[in-house]
């Protein structure tokens, strides 16, 4: 991103950073979340879902900022984006306990929370 | 309801599978909000009523309502098959009787929220009477109308919003018949909220529907969204994305304006923002005073 200054605290802040899921089969190849992703990190992929439609790609990980903008702007509910570091973060594990009643506390992803999948890789995007 | 927490318990289980199958359930955090293999939806690519119901979704679970207490009724249509879709109390009324269904409601069960989700045929043509007639009365109730210009689930017939000199199935020398301004129509009523976004403008949309939950009255915000198949065909706009992306073009956000400003012409500029909010009695708090008086007798205007 260009800026004509950079700002003072610039150093202080981490842009977030999403990382993104696509539902292949669910996709109706609108190009929605292609189009208007401010960070063009979407592009339309070769590859057929099963009803012939060809789902979104990630050609520039590195730049998704966690918007969310695609999830939102996606009418098949075929895309979303969780943050990048918490699912890094998240390596096999026990089943989570308690399944506890927390409340909404905030809405930064500061609380890891206990994870059951192994597979963090798989399925996102083949 | 916490994002996070969905987030935590779907995304797991999604990530299990390969590929989503039907009938799998929780592939998506919005899952939760939707009915188990119901979906892929009936709609069209690139027809706008997805982003309608996502940010519809987004904006209840931001709004901190208790999903018990909130109730969605849509009329027939392309749009009516949200209520289908939704897993609240919802309910999939006869054609143009959603209002009457949701007031109803209302008076019923006070505690409820009550949102009508549907097209601007079902609200604006069988239905036109109704929705007048609760916006004068106050009801306290939401209505999110779906604007795509025709009746897409029949074929695409004229409706009382198509653009004039519009191609449609029932006009195909062009539509000459004037199109109703639905913020104008909202206003003049007596709605106390009154919005309009486009379905590119997802993220104002869905805090304007948060708004909405939130207040007390007739709240009305339409949604002006891409039928490619029916209208779009006919009329050369393209497809859905084309449509989107004319409405990045040529939207013209503008808070308080006047509504009678509104007014939509087939490829013209769109004005979208939040034309009206204020504060008024509703029809239960207006019936109860009213009762309350006659009660201890200052009722009446006689004598
Ligand atoms: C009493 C009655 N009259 C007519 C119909 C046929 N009909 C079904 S949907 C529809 C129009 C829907 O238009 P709109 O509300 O704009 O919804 P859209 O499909 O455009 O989302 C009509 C006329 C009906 N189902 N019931
Ligand atoms: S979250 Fe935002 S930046 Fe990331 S892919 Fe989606 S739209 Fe692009
Ligand atoms: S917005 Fe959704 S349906 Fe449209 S191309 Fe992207 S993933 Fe597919
Ligand atoms: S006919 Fe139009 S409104 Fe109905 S699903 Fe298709 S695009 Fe959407
Ligand atoms: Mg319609």
């Amino acid at each position: 991103m260009k800026l004509w200054r950079k700002p003072l605290d610039a150093d202080d802040w981490e842009p977030p950073k999403g990382k993104i899921y696509i539902i292949e089969e669910r996709c109706k190849g609108c190009g929605f979340c292609e189009e208007f992703c401010p960070r063009k990190v979407l592009e339309e992929s070769d590859k057929y879902n099963s009803r012939g439609y060809h789902p979104p790609e990630v050609v520039n990980p590195d730049d998704c900022v966690h918007c969310e903008l695609c999830e939102l702007i996606c009418p098949e509910f075929a895309i979303f984006v969780l943050d990048a570091k918490e699912m890094e973060s998240k390596k096999p594990k026990k089943k989570r306990g308690k399944g506890g009643g927390s409340k909404k506390t905030s809405q930064k992803k500061k609380s890891s929370k206990k994870q059951t999948s192994k597979k963090t890789k798989k399925g996102g995007r083949k | 309801m916490d994002i996070e927490r969905s987030r935590d318990r779907f995304a797991p289980h999604y990530l299990e599978h390969e590929k989503w199958k039907l009938g799998d359930y929780g592939a998506h955090p919005i899952d939760k909000y939707l009915r188990p293999g119901r979906i892929p939806h009936i709609w069209c690519s690139g027809c706008g009523l997805g982003i309608s119901m996502t940010c519809f979704i987004s904006a209840l679970e931001e709004s901190g309502l208790p999903l018990d207490k909130n109730c969605v009724v849509s009329g027939i249509g392309c749009t009516g098959r949200v209520a289908g879709y939704l897993k609240l109390d919802s309910y999939h009324t006869t054609h143009g009787r959603p209002i009457p269904f949701a007031t109803g409601l209302k008076l019923g069960n006070p505690e409820l929220t009550v949102t009508v989700f549907s097209g601007d045929g079902d609200l604006f043509a069988i239905g036109g009477n109704h929705f007048i007639h609760a916006a004068r009365r106050n009801v306290d109730i939401n209505v999110i109308c779906v604007n795509n210009f025709n009746y897409g689930m029949t074929g695409g017939q004229v409706g009382p919003t198509t653009h004039l000199k519009a191609r449609t199935t029932t006009t195909p020398y062009g539509n000459f018949e004037q199109a109703f301004n639905l913020p104008h129509v909202a206003v003049a009523s007596g709605a106390v909220y009154v919005a309009r976004w486009t379905t590119l403008h997802a993220r104002r949309l869905k805090a304007s529907i948060k708004e909405a939950l939130l207040k007390k009255g007739f709240c009305f915000i339409e949604i002006i969204a891409p039928c490619p198949t029916a209208y779009g065909r006919r009329n050369r706009l393209g497809t859905g994305l084309n449509e989107m992306k004319y409405y990045k073009e040529h939207s013209v956000i503008r808070h308080n304006a006047d509504p009678a400003e509104a007014e939509l012409v087939l490829g013209g500029d769109i004005l979208v923002g939040k034309f009206r909010d204020e504060e008024k009695p509703t029809f239960l708090d207006m019936q109860k005073e009213g009762t309350l008086d006659v009660m201890s007798g200052k009722g009446g205007s006689k004598k």
